[in-house]
């Protein structure tokens, strides 16, 4: 029995530690732990609601945009807003050129080095790269010439000895299946994804100014104005910029992330029978094509799969999430047993772990800075996969159709969707899906602007003395990891308590007082480990989820000093 | 000198180490980068810190024979917004000199290793490159109850960012938690930013939320240029990106002299982008670059886009700059630019507090072993602005 620790879990956005039990070759027991804890449970209150979108954004740099997204529309929520269609659909595209330009740098930068070792690479015939290349996709770059010009960029590279980046991988790993020519061809697609991410997102700054952390939400609508008679707004000449863009991100998700993604796994089919985990998923649904409260016109639907049976799709009934802390560094009122509401949230710190520099956590106590959340006390996973077979089981023809087709063309059941390899591949055919949803908002768009619609944001709630004395209301968003959800309470005009329960506190959470493990400490659960000094197939089932650890631990919270009720609409 | 290493299983390879470690140059002739593309990216970085023309040609002749730096990014009590700024760096040019022929060696959020491997790389450069290597820090650092708010590896933030940045030739702060402690600051925890964690370093604080990846690579550039920061004003933020008001450089301004405001969102001002003053923007008391440089490969920035600016650049933004929808007071409304200006020296007062720090005294003191690799080359004399000593405070 070996206990396999890894902290900094790196390629993820945070904190996170993994400490795991291996015992006859394979994972018996893991714990997942975040690792650092900022508490802004206090700042928010008492500040001016129109603006906490600007603070909550914050919460991650990498999820820029979507905490603004659910922020504005916990507002929006409590004060009784409709936004005016433009700015459903500016937030819509926002929202989707965060999410496909996100899981491509997943997938490349956060998770390919998992299946591909950059060392073998070396060993690759440019020629047969580019026959590869070709076999499955008609990519331009898949020229012997340019697979040449990377081979010699990773061998100078190496020959100056300073590997930057690269210096510290598992290269060599056992577990690396790859023929030498598929780790060439990705290293390729790793290095023009890069500039590939870089000029997709300035639709962010076109449509909010900057990217991370664009600057154009409002509560009621955007302050990205349009007219297509104003050079200096959003036209008809920048929605061709957007055009463009999308056409980028088009051309690259067809023809290299896909078919990238596809080969790789072609690969590794036993991933595809590791790492599922308690097979319970919850999506919260998103992009209307009306009114938010409309659920039923989202383009992914809502609902929860239980015990990964897609035969029938449950009703989610957000008054059913609570929290555990029995393993968390909090206490709440009640005692450590209690679990609560996010209503009824509280965020009081109380580290219980071992002093500074320690070797172990105390895995027998509390052992996180993450809550546990529970549905209806069950553990669910959020996320693509969640996403991906709600639409599924709900019947959505183009995603079935996608599905389908990439598990045939595999040779998979439906039941390989329960997998490590499962997540990754619903993550690149939501990214397909999304670009079609993309070309119609453009399409909405220009269509209103030629209609004379060129209404951004209803300010009819904007002066907060047309408010009533207290407001309550959520709002929820599908971000690239998971289902969101942001919870505020307003008084006298300003914020009384607000808070946020976030994807990757869902799937990263540890135990809870029943001992019930969390996503990732369910989903590590017979992970083989051949090296347990290189654990690299611990990383690819927790990558798999893409880990956000700013936003999994509670930075803006509830004080649950008095109890709040939430209208949910 | 020579050295054999296995950087990869069953590849044997002598390397030069030391003196030999290839130079900037010869990192990017490598990558394909021509000799013009290279000295047309020295030229915009000394159009970017305010240089004289002359200084494009001297930037490339440091950058030919300077060695490959060693960069080390830390991330604290962080959202990685700053290094998702830096990945989008808005000048690719900048991303090709800078991120790839850095030899950067540690970066949680990218770096291929994980675990005791990831921390044995900066294990490795503390005890190789002592007093050489660059470290830019990401993120706050909580120093309450003995820093157990943020751990890695099972040491806290505190302890890593002593041992780290104190061996450290130079440090950047990048953003405004590494600042001056971010919204970080207001929580709990008590985080502060990296100067007032550590003490004593050669530091430069690159404020915003996030940094403008731009105004980063200016600072590496002028350092691996003349061996030290460029100049800094009281907080020790360079006066090339953090000395001028953002209303002075606004593209709106003519609407604001002119009494041409936006009354409402989405209404037929707003449309025709006219100034957002009372809409709550913080322009007229805010300084930055952002407008010049702006975002994602120059294409916009916030109040291009249609939205006030919130003064993240500024100190203390999150309680001093909020709320960020009331207008600021005291700016008169028809476009008189003597009111711009009396605004614009209480900005500075308040930035440059009540003494200015000069790099070149720090910077000297700090040179070490970067200075040989730069010998003769001087640093330029700062640019305005630069005031000795405080004006006086607005009206109020």
């Amino acid at each position: 029995m070996a206990k396999v620790i890894i902290d900094p879990v790196t390629r993820i956005e945070g904190h996170l530690r993994i400490e795991a039990i291996v015992e006859g070759g394979e994972v018996r027991e893991a714990f997942s732990s975040g690792t650092m804890f900022r508490g802004m449970e206090l700042i928010l209150q008492g500040r001016d609601p129109r603006e906490a979108w600007l603070w909550a954004q914050r919460i991650c740099g990498v999820c820029t945009t979507v905490h603004a997204l659910a922020s504005v529309r916990a507002v929006e929520d409590a004060l009784g807003i409709e936004i005016p269609p433009n700015a459903r659909l500016i937030r819509s595209i926002i929202a989707g050129a965060q999410h496909i330009q996100d899981h491509v740098i997943h997938f490349y930068h956060l998770h390919a080095l998992d299946w591909v070792d950059v060392a073998k690479a070396l060993e690759a015939d440019p020629a047969a790269t580019a026959r590869l290349a070709g076999s499955i996709s008609d990519w331009p770059t898949g020229s012997t010439g340019n697979f040449k010009q990377v081979k010699d960029r990773v061998a100078t590279l190496v020959a100056s000895g300073q590997l930057s980046l690269f210096a510290s991988g598992y290269w060599g790993h056992p577990a690396y299946q790859l023929p030498a020519e598929a780790n060439l061809l990705a290293v390729a697609h790793y290095l023009e994804a890069l500039e590939w991410q870089r000029d997709v997102i300035r639709i962010h700054a076109v449509l909010g100014g900057k990217n991370p952390h664009p600057q154009t939400y409002l509560v009621g609508g955007m302050a990205s104005a349009v007219d297509p008679a104003s050079p200096e707004v959003i036209n008809l000449e920048r929605v061709g910029f957007l055009r463009e863009r999308v056409q980028t991100m088009r051309a690259f998700v067809e023809q290299v992330y896909v078919p990238d993604l596809k080969a790789i796994a072609g690969f590794y089919p036993e991933w595809f029978a590791l790492g599922a985990g308690h097979r319970n998923y919850l999506s919260y649904g998103d992009a209307p094509t009306g009114s938010i409260h409309d659920t039923g016109s989202y383009a992914f639907p809502r609902g929860i799969i239980l015990g990964g049976d897609l035969r029938t799709v449950h009703p989610f009934d957000q008054a059913k999430v609570t929290e555990s802390i029995a393993r968390s560094y909090y206490d709440y009122s009640g005692g450590k047993e209690e679990v609560r509401h996010p209503w009824n949230g509280e965020t009081k710190p109380n580290y219980t772990g071992p002093t500074p520099p320690f070797e172990e956590l105390t895995t027998d106590a509390e052992y996180s800075w993450l809550k546990a959340p529970r549905y209806d006390g069950k553990v669910m996973e959020v996320g693509p996969l969640a996403r991906v077979l709600v639409a599924y089981a709900s019947g959505s023809a183009r995603i079935r159709s996608l599905v389908d087709g990439t598990l045939a063309e595999l040779g998979l059941p439906a039941t390989a969707l329960f997998s490590t390899l499962g997540r990754v591949a619903a993550r690149a055919l939501e990214t397909v899906y999304l670009l079609d949803l993309m070309d119609g908002w453009l399409d909405e768009l220009t269509a209103n602007m030629g209609s004379g619609d060129l209404r951004v944001h209803d300010g009819t709630r904007w002066d907060p003395s047309t408010w009533p004395a207290e407001a309550e209301g959520w709002g929820h968003h599908e971000a690239p990891r998971g289902s969101l959800g942001h919870w505020v309470r307003i008084k006298d005009r300003k914020i009384a308590n607000y808070q946020a329960v976030v994807p990757s506190t869902w799937n990263a959470g540890p135990r809870d007082l029943q001992g019930q493990t969390g996503p990732y400490e369910a989903a590590l659960v017979g992970t083989p480990v051949a090296d347990p000094e290189r654990p690299l197939e611990i990383l690819r089932t927790i990558h798999s989820f893409d880990p956000c650890l700013a936003c999994a631990v509670h930075v803006i919270d509830a004080t649950g000093r008095e109890r709040s009720r939430v209208q949910v609409r | 000198m020579r050295v054999t290493i296995q950087p990869m299983p069953g590849i044997p390879l002598e390397v030069p180490v030391g003196e030999e470690r290839s130079t900037v140059l010869e990192a990017l002739t490598r990558r394909g980068v021509s000799r013009r593309r290279f000295l047309q990216f020295c030229s915009a970085m000394a159009a970017a810190l305010a240089l004289p023309s002359a200084y494009g040609p001297r930037i490339a002749r440091a950058l030919e024979s300077s060695p490959r730096p060693i960069l080390l990014w830390l991330e604290f009590q962080d959202c990685a917004g700053n290094t998702e700024s830096m990945l989008r760096s808005s000048h690719p040019d900048v991303a090709e000199v800078v991120l790839e022929t850095l030899s950067w060696e540690y970066h949680e959020t990218i770096m291929a290793g994980a675990g005791h491997q990831a921390e044995a790389v900066i294990e490795r450069v503390r005890r190789e490159h002592k007093g050489e290597y660059i470290v830019i820090v990401e993120g706050a650092i909580p120093t309450a109850e003995g820093g157990i708010y943020c751990t890695i590896g099972g040491k806290t933030a505190l302890q890593i960012a002593r041992e780290v940045c104190s061996d450290a030739a130079l440090v950047i702060a990048a953003g405004a938690c590494a600042w001056d402690g971010g919204f970080v600051a207001s929580g709990p925890t008590g985080a502060v930013g990296i100067g007032q964690a550590v003490s004593g370093l050669n530091l430069v604080n690159l404020g915003g939320c996030p940094m403008n990846s731009a105004n980063a690579a200016a600072v590496l550039v002028h350092y691996l240029t003349f061996g030290e920061a460029p100049p800094l004003d009281a907080y020790r933020r360079p006066l090339f990106a953090y000395g001028h008001l953002i209303h002075d450089q606004c593209e709106r301004r003519a609407h604001f002299d002119a009494g041409r405001y936006v009354e409402a969102w989405g209404d037929a001002g707003h449309r025709k982008g006219w100034c957002l003053y009372k809409m709550g923007c913080k322009g007229p008391e805010a300084t930055f670059n952002c407008p010049s440089v702006r975002w994602n490969d120059g294409t916009s920035w916030p109040v291009q886009a249609g939205h006030g600016c919130i003064g993240c650049a500024s100190p203390q933004f999150w309680t001093q700059m909020s709320p960020f929808y009331e207008r600021l007071p005291n700016v008169k409304l028809i476009g008189l630019d003597l009111d711009a200006q009396t605004i614009g020296l209480g900005a500075v007062a308040a930035v440059a507090g009540a003494a200015t720090v000069h790099a070149v005294g720090m910077g000297i003191k700090k040179r070490r072993a970067r200075a040989a690799a730069v010998a003769g080359e001087e640093p330029p004399p700062a640019v305005e602005p630069q005031p000795d000593a405080p004006p006086e405070a607005p009206e109020s």
